[in-house]
């Protein structure tokens, strides 16, 4: 990857304002993203996770602030450049969005068909490596309709890494899985980012995911209209000041509690 | 199978007054699935100063009780009436106390708009649409010129893939209407036609306005209905399912990849399908004056060859080709900017049909007139 600044954050977000038709739902936004992190974005329901991942990615443009990978301002350079930094960047959305009249090969071999010089032979050979390094080694054929929820989100995965992205953003990875599955899906991540070295920009809720792989989380409010905590989620949940981070956080620990508690009785 | 069990209200309710108190006692069993009684019918004119609930001998009780106790104390309420809440079981009142958050906390939410304000929404509307058509229109334009400079970068494949879908599979249904299309102008002009002797001359007739106008035209509103709503179905569904959003962070352009194989299969199996209707037109006409008016197949068909020059056929297939486009533009923009969820892509289905088919009216009479100019 060209970058122009070795030294820059992966992500670097400045005063940015997410919202959609007139709605602002963040404000003054900034937070930055150091280079092989496991990043996690949180927060409650409506808080504008997803809306503000979608500014990230550049599918909405910033009303107000700036968005720059390894410092390059995502939303001031010509649109050609703009397609070079996107093939820097994966994103799994929230259903895998695999292309369904493609089959999974095609899916993943897409990207590479548009930005690379490879042949249709060697496309195929690359896609097949990754889809199976997201465990999906011999599901080549299959159509997305074919396959389960679980899988879909890996071969969006596979898409997502085709082009070898420095970063990838995780649209809730774990919604509507099993937790085992959604636990593989966490390790997946941490193998990821410990062999390739990329960093990770996850949007999620689930405590099980952001207590075993998150390095930092920062956590967006409704009624704050920002962040309001941005740290270590396992200090965070004992030493925030601000209760709500502490008790979104704790939520887990509280229902480990009880449920534990419950065991017993007869 | 039980037969439902019909309570009088009167068993479940008693009351009895003591002094200032009217005690209330709560008997029998309380469905949600009957018919509840109404305190204000109950009281009968009395104007108690205190009132308490008692617990009585109920058999069962669910909402219909919540929603009678609740009924009570919000008379008691607004009467400045003292109630007595304490004998109900904890479970009640804890469902009672819900209730009352719930409802207080609801506010009345006016939507109503005044004249002025409906007006200028409007009007902000139709300018906000135009404006995404244009840049829609334009975004199409340059995508057209990108992918003829790099005719590499077309989607062949899926684009042969939607010919055969909106032109090979479109045959039958085209074929019949155009044959009954035919049919039906040949009987209309025969009966204009015979009462100045001149049978010949449907041959003219419906060869002419087949060729000129209906073939095109009726070719447009089928592919309208059949397969602009299904551009705007499929495209409405891709982006309901993120795979529009994957596409543009993957920094290839929804225009390249999906709306421009889609609109030049249409632009170019309009014409193909246009003068097929053309034929199976003339061939109708053909049929219909063999059986009404005995003029023989060959004396129609030299008929046909004098009415129609190649201009004629040739403004038929320009103006099938723009259908084409149009159909295709207005499907292929519904199902992009379609809502995320199931009632967007239907309204975006609608919609397309109904823009496909405005643009092609439109477009028609805009064609004789310049045409008419241009003497084609």
């Amino acid at each position: 990857m060209n970058t122009t600044q070795p030294d820059a954050p992966a992500l670097d977000v400045s005063g940015l304002e997410a919202g959609y038709d007139h709605k602002v739902l963040l404000k003054d936004v900034s937070f930055q993203v150091k280079r092989g992190e496991i990043f996690f974005i949180i927060g409650g329901s409506g808080c504008g996770k997803s809306t503000l991942l979608r500014h990230l990615v550049g599918l909405r443009p910033p009303t107000a602030g700036t968005v720059t990978f390894f410092g390059e301002n995502f939303n001031t350079v010509t649109a050609d450049r703009q397609r070079e930094l996107l093939q820097n960047i994966g994103v799994l959305y929230q259903g895998g969005a695999l292309w369904s009249s493609l089959n999974l090969l095609e899916n993943v071999m897409l990207p590479l068909e548009e930005y690379t010089p490879l042949g249709p032979a060697e496309r195929a050979e690359l896609a097949s490596m990754k889809l199976a390094q997201v465990g999906l080694s011999g599901y080549d054929a299959y159509y997305p309709s074919e396959i389960s929820g679980g899988m879909r989100k890996r071969a969006g995965l596979a898409r997502a890494l085709a082009l070898d992205p420095d970063i990838v953003f995780f649209d809730e990875p774990s919604a509507g899985l099993d937790p085992l599955t959604s636990r593989k899906l966490d390790e997946l991540i941490v193998t990821l980012r410990d062999l390739l070295g990329m960093t990770c920009v996850v949007v999620s809720h689930e405590l099980a995911s952001i207590f075993s792989i998150a390095d930092r989380v920062i956590m967006l409010d409704k009624e704050a209209r920002g962040i309001i905590a941005n740290g270590d989620p396992r200090v965070l949940v004992k030493e925030s000041k601000d209760q709500r981070v502490r008790e979104f956080l704790g939520r887990g620990e509280d229902a480990k509690v009880t449920a534990l508690q419950k065991q017993p009785s007869p | 199978m039980s037969a439902p069990i019909i309570v009088a209200p009167e068993t479940r309710v008693q009351l009895r007054e003591d002094g200032e108190w009217l005690l209330v006692e709560l008997k029998g069993a309380w469905r949600i699935t009957e018919t509840r009684p109404s305190w204000p019918v109950l009281l009968e004119g009395r104007d108690p100063v205190r009132v308490k609930l008692i617990w009585g001998k109920l058999e069962c009780w669910d909402s219909a009780l919540l929603l009678f106790v609740f009924e009570l104390r919000q008379w008691c309420r607004t009467k400045n009436v003292y109630c007595d809440l304490t004998d109900l079981p904890e479970a009640l009142q804890k469902l009672l106390s819900q209730l009352v958050v719930v409802n207080e906390t609801r506010m009345a939410f006016d939507r109503s708009r005044n004249f002025l304000t409906t007006v200028g929404l409007a009007a902000q509307d139709v300018w906000a649409k135009t404006k995404e058509i244009a840049t829609f229109v334009g975004e199409c334009v340059i995508s057209a010129v990108g992918l003829a400079k790099n005719p590499r970068k077309f989607r062949w494949r899926d684009c042969l893939e939607e010919m055969q879908r909106c032109g090979a599979m479109a045959l039958p249904i085209v074929g019949l209407i155009s044959l009954l299309i035919g049919i039906t102008m040949a009987f209309q002009f025969s009966i204009l036609m015979r009462q100045f002797g001149a049978d010949i001359y449907v041959a003219d007739a419906v060869g002419l306005v087949m060729v000129r106008e209906m073939g095109a035209m009726m070719t447009a509103i089928i592919l309208a209905g059949r397969t602009g709503a299904a551009f705007a179905a499929t495209l409405g569904n891709m982006k309901a399912g993120e795979e529009i959003d994957a596409l543009t962070t993957l920094g290839i352009r929804p225009v390249d990849f999906l709306v421009m194989p889609r609109i030049v299969a249409l632009a170019v199996m309009m014409p193909l399908l246009a003068l097929y209707a053309n034929g199976l037109g003339i061939l109708g006409g053909m049929a219909v004056s063999l059986g009404l008016l005995d003029i023989p197949p060959t004396a129609y068909w030299v008929e046909t060859q004098t009415a129609i020059d190649l201009s004629d056929i040739l403004t038929g297939l320009i103006k099938a080709s723009v259908f084409g486009v149009l159909v295709g533009l207005a499907g292929c923009h519904r199902g992009l900017r379609a809502e995320r969820s199931a009632a967007g892509v239907g309204n975006a289905t609608t919609s397309a049909v109904v823009m496909g088919l405005l643009l092609i009216i439109v477009a028609d009479a805009l064609f004789a007139v310049a045409f008419n100019i241009l003497g084609w």
